[in-house]
């Protein structure tokens, strides 16, 4: 779901790249309903949990997820590597910040047993979380996900802000570089000085306007088509079979981790 | 009101209007549209020609003079509310048109505004995408539509209100060919009345029959 601006706008029919979304897997196809429904819990459940087996145990199913879902290795990749170098500064940091017994010592630094452990955790769990969250939202586009938001009775505004933002931000976007393009044509080079900061805080600044005129646009728009507040759906999710057998399946193995994390803890 | 003759679809007296005191753009302006009256407004940049539409959509407020849509006068935010049922009014970037995820959706937004049921609003997309030569894009994204589709589709979104009345602001600028054709059939079989702003004298030529040049704040007849 990260989004990706493709390098030939001019036309506008250029679009944000929703990859993760394109295929026809078992679980691309699934209510987007059901997804949003287990993504929430698992995301809690996983950064919650103190023990390295329940960890495990999640990355393990998010490994599955995204198996089944038939993913490209290298999208799941490019998406993991923001993720790792956060990871990579905590392995640095950690080790030698914690207190506790030293495993290693250099000079006047020590590296604390307990950062390590804590490192560790944290790298299981952020990378389980990261792959539940790619196999099960990642898998559907952000439309159907705001589709499907909009059957839990969240507050409309909210919906609507997620919604149109992702609508516009990639019109935006095509403004930018619009704009970024007519300054290089006009042998703009960035470099550190006045000229240049005050070139980027115009570019900006027309961005801003340039978004606010539109945005004032599309309300008149909608204004002419009747619009008193209201928005209504025209499709409607059907939940089939197969879709009440992944939640039911998913949610006992939510149950069944969580349990397995509640032993753990009351046997320490 | 029973007075006013039928055909008159607006009407404007006496019409000013200025987005900055002093420098007004539209100066005692004139104007009658009547029925089954196909109208091109001409007119250099910033002569006021979309000013003149969002005054009669009711976007902008606080003109002088007199402004009669469909025999009523119109002045206050609640006036209008009967204006936008009827007239369709189809705006230059169709990216400011359509903001629904699918081009299903988007046709549907007008028609569930006018308080359609679900059943009735299926049909009416149907048949507008039928009318548009765009069968079966339902489900199609709008953003990911080229240039001459979304143009299509807005005017779909406008057409699915069965509007009275269509002001279109530039319709076919950009537009290939062959969308360009399409648009032309589309207005020409529409049986509306309609005005349009454009630069295109081989489009106008076409598709109206009357023209106005909007210059110094008034229309002239040319």
């Amino acid at each position: 779901m990260l989004l990706q601006f493709p390098h030939s706008p001019v036309d506008g029919t250029a679009v944000i790249a929703e990859k993760l979304s394109e295929g026809s897997s078992p679980l691309h196809r699934l209510d987007p309903r059901v997804k949003l429904c287990l993504a929430l819990p698992y995301a809690f459940l996983v950064a919650l949990s103190e023990s390295v087996a329940v960890s495990c145990a999640a990355l393990a199913l998010g490994i599955v997820l995204v198996a089944v879902a038939r993913l490209k290795v290298g999208l799941v990749a490019a998406r993991l590597r923001v993720l790792f170098l956060f990871i990579l500064l905590l392995w640095i940091t950690l080790p030698l910040s914690m207190p506790g017994t030293a495993v290693y010592t250099i000079g006047r630094l020590s590296v604390s047993l307990g950062g390590l452990q804590r490192a560790l955790s944290i790298s299981l769990k952020s990378t389980a979380i990261v792959l539940l969250v790619i196999s099960l939202l990642g898998t559907s586009t952000v439309f159907s996900l705001a589709h499907g938001l909009s059957h839990f009775r969240l507050p409309k505004k909210l919906l609507y802000l997620f919604f149109l933002s992702y609508r516009y931000i990639y019109v935006i976007g095509v403004e930018y570089r619009r704009l970024r393009d007519a300054m290089r044509v006009r042998a703009f080079k960035p470099g550190t000085n006045i000229h240049t900061y005050r070139s980027y805080g115009y570019l900006i600044g027309m961005l801003l306007i340039r978004s606010f005129e539109r945005s004032e646009r599309i309300y008149h728009a909608m204004l002419c088509r009747g619009f008193q507040g209201r928005f209504y759906l025209l499709d409607h999710f059907h939940m089939h079979r197969r879709d009440i057998a992944f939640l039911l399946v998913m949610s006992l193995m939510l149950i069944g981790m969580g349990l397995w994390e509640w032993f753990l803890t009351i046997s320490l | 009101m029973g007075m006013v003759s039928n055909n008159i679809l607006i009407e404007l007296e006496q019409v000013s209007f200025a987005y900055a005191p002093l420098r007004p753009v539209l100066r005692d302006l004139d104007f009658i549209l009547e029925k089954g009256e196909h109208v091109s407004l001409l007119g250099a940049n910033g002569s006021g020609k979309t000013t003149l539409f969002h005054l009669i959509m009711g976007l902008l407020m606080h003109y002088s003079g007199s402004l009669r849509v469909f025999g009523e006068e119109r002045r206050v935010r609640k006036d209008f509310d009967e204006v936008r049922r009827r007239i369709g009014l189809l705006f230059q970037d169709s990216d400011d048109q359509l903001f629904s995820p699918t081009v299903a959706e988007d046709i549907a937004f007008g028609p569930f505004n006018l308080g359609k049921s679900r059943e009735d609003v299926l049909w009416i997309v149907k048949e507008t995408l039928a009318v548009l030569g765009l069968e079966g894009f339902e489900d199609r994204v709008t953003y990911k539509l080229s240039g001459g589709e979304k143009r299509l589709v807005a005017l779909g979104t406008v057409l699915a209100m069965r509007p009275e009345v269509l002001l279109l602001d530039e319709p076919v600028i950009g537009l290939d060919e062959e969308h360009r054709n399409r648009f032309v059939n589309i207005l020409k079989e529409s049986n509306l009345s309609y005005i349009i702003i454009s630069h295109d004298h081989d489009f106008l030529e076409e598709v109206t029959n009357k023209r106005y040049l909007l210059g110094g704040g008034r229309l002239q007849g040319a």
